[in-house]
């Protein structure tokens, strides 16, 4: 099998795949990225701390210009303060998106580098949403 | 120290196409315009601050003084975001309100020709190996695969958490650019004068939903310049350029305060909020007593969201708003008079001197065909992605 590297450090992968955040030690503000110190309260003692892989739909678009193929981009609260930014698969239609819509993460192999190491992200699907995960 | 500035001469070019000239040539007629305006020349002016975002390392206050007259005077050369023109104002007031000028020129200047909004190159390596590489140890090309995060979508993404939230439509939102493309017909310096129907704007091409292209301000070439003064200097000058003179009552510029969802969408609204609040305690005026707004609607998403934002409306009421009329021309608050950034175009550096301009032009009186009658007090705002908010508040003098 083919090596797999997360396509950012802040997925996990394994049998469980989840994001992680850095949360500020001193007021757990969540960070994807790294920050010198924390933006809220300047702290600067960070540590990871792992995210729900389900989460709802606060906002989103889909864009039709400048990208290769169309797509869904969202935003989805994860609770506890926390929301990250990701792609959608299974509502291609934006009108269809209603408040609270639930939606679950998923991983897929993004990429493959010239050592054959394949990078894997993820991305949101809606709870419910029945279709087989090809890789 | 000045207790209040003035503004006393102001010019724009036409916002466009202008592949014949070059960036000084725009920074030139409009910075002419406005000492013209003012019955003054580049000796008087004791500071000049510059705003330009895709030239910004050309030191172009210098640039537009050897083009037209090097006085030796300081030069602000400032770079903001969508609110340099705005923060170029700013660093003006700041000078005269601190006492260390009495006459200063705040020019916003850019030339982006078509290159478009969406971003993006292409990069071909050689030998492809995956290297975590940034703050978030990205291996691949993040845009398109983790969301969006180029304006348009961003600015689509701000809208529909305002539509989850407080149930607007895209018929709403289209309405606002319904509003500006028909403003624009009365003002012979929008990029664009044509007016389109609802059925025309959610017929055209989906750029990032809910905005089509209509929805979508254009890029383009332009120019606008600002002259300021001190409450001494104005008593100085001749009684015809006193009279026009236009109270700055409020300048104010915010960025972000940490905000929870800000990390990973931008958001707009909180720096529009404080920046609003300040200028409004500042100058001692409420929004109901404002007679036009000048906002920054790069997409109509946002247009709508300043509504909220500016305290143009109730708490979560944007859609109703619109609907209502109220920012129409002839409605209760008009909004975006010129066409907005739209219609009139959105030359990034000189947008936020050019709704100066537009206020300045209507509180005098003298704006033509698409002068709002009695015009009194305006407010003209100014947001760019990072972020910076820019919002003056000018008021007719009291005659
Ligand atoms: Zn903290």
């Amino acid at each position: 099998m083919a090596v797999q590297i997360p396509a950012v450090d802040y997925l996990v992968l394994g049998d469980q795949p989840h994001l992680q955040a850095w949360r500020c030690v001193a007021c757990s503000a969540a960070y994807f990225d790294r920050r010198n110190a924390c933006a809220r309260c300047f702290a600067t003692s960070f540590s990871r701390s792992p995210l729900a892989t389900e989460g709802v739909i606060t906002a989103f678009t889909r864009v039709e210009r400048g990208a290769k193929q169309p797509f869904t981009s969202v935003v989805v609260d994860l609770g506890e303060g926390v929301t990250v930014k990701a792609n959608l698969r299974g509502m291609d239609d934006p009108a269809q998106i209603k408040p609270e819509t639930k939606v679950r993460l998923y991983t897929f192999v993004a990429g493959v580098d010239d050592e054959g190491t394949e990078a894997v992200a993820f991305a949101f699907e809606p709870v419910g949403h029945s279709e087989v995960v090809g890789a | 120290m000045s207790n209040n500035v003035w503004v006393i001469g102001t010019s724009m070019t036409r916002f466009g196409r202008f592949p014949e000239k070059d960036l000084m040539d725009l920074a030139v007629e409009a910075t002419t315009g406005a000492l013209k305006d003012a019955d003054l020349d580049l000796a008087a002016v004791n500071i000049l601050a510059m705003g330009n975002l895709y030239e910004a390392t050309s030191h172009n206050g210098q640039r537009l003084q050897q083009a037209m007259g090097q006085t030796g005077i300081p030069v602000y050369n400032v770079v903001n975001a969508c609110a340099t023109g705005a923060t170029a104002i700013r660093v003006a007031v700041m000078s005269i309100l601190a006492g260390e000028s009495d006459i200063g020129l705040a020019v916003g200047v850019e030339q982006m020709g078509k290159m478009g909004m969406l971003g993006g190159g292409k990069k071909r390596d050689e030998k492809k190996i995956f290297a975590p590489k940034g703050r978030r140890g990205g291996v691949v090309k993040a845009e398109g695969l983790f969301g969006t995060n180029l304006m348009p979508g961003v600015f689509a993404q701000a809208g529909t958490e305002y539509a989850l939230t407080h149930g607007v439509t895209q018929t709403q939102f289209a309405r606002v650019a319904h509003k500006n493309h028909l403003h624009s017909t009365l003002n012979p310096l929008a990029q664009y004068q044509k007016e389109f129907s609802m059925e025309e704007i959610l017929g055209a091409e989906v750029i990032s939903w809910p905005n089509t292209l209509p929805m979508c301000c254009p890029t383009g070439d332009g120019a606008a310049a600002v002259l300021l003064c001190s409450d001494a200097k104005l008593a100085t000058l001749d009684p015809d350029v006193r009279r026009r003179a236009v109270k700055v009552s409020a300048s104010v510029l915010t960025s972000d305060p940490y905000v929870d969802g800000g990390q990973v969408q931008a958001d707009i609204n909180t720096l529009t909020r404080n920046a609003a609040d300040q200028a409004y305690a500042k100058a001692g005026i409420g929004p109901e007593d404002l007679s036009l707004v000048e906002l920054h609607d790069c997409f109509a998403t946002a247009e709508l969201l300043h509504y909220d934002n500016l305290r143009l409306c109730e708490p979560g009421a944007a859609g109703q708003f619109i609907d209502s009329g109220a920012p129409y021309r002839d409605g209760r608050i008009p909004v975006n008079v010129s066409g907005g950034l739209l219609s009139k175009g959105h030359p990034l550096g000189a947008t936020g001197v050019a709704n100066v301009f537009e206020i300045v032009t209507h509180l005098r009186g003298e704006a033509g065909a698409r002068q709002i009658e009695g015009a009194k007090v305006g407010l003209a705002h100014v947001i760019g992605l990072a972020s910076a908010c820019g919002v003056h508040i000018l008021e007719k003098r009291a005659s």
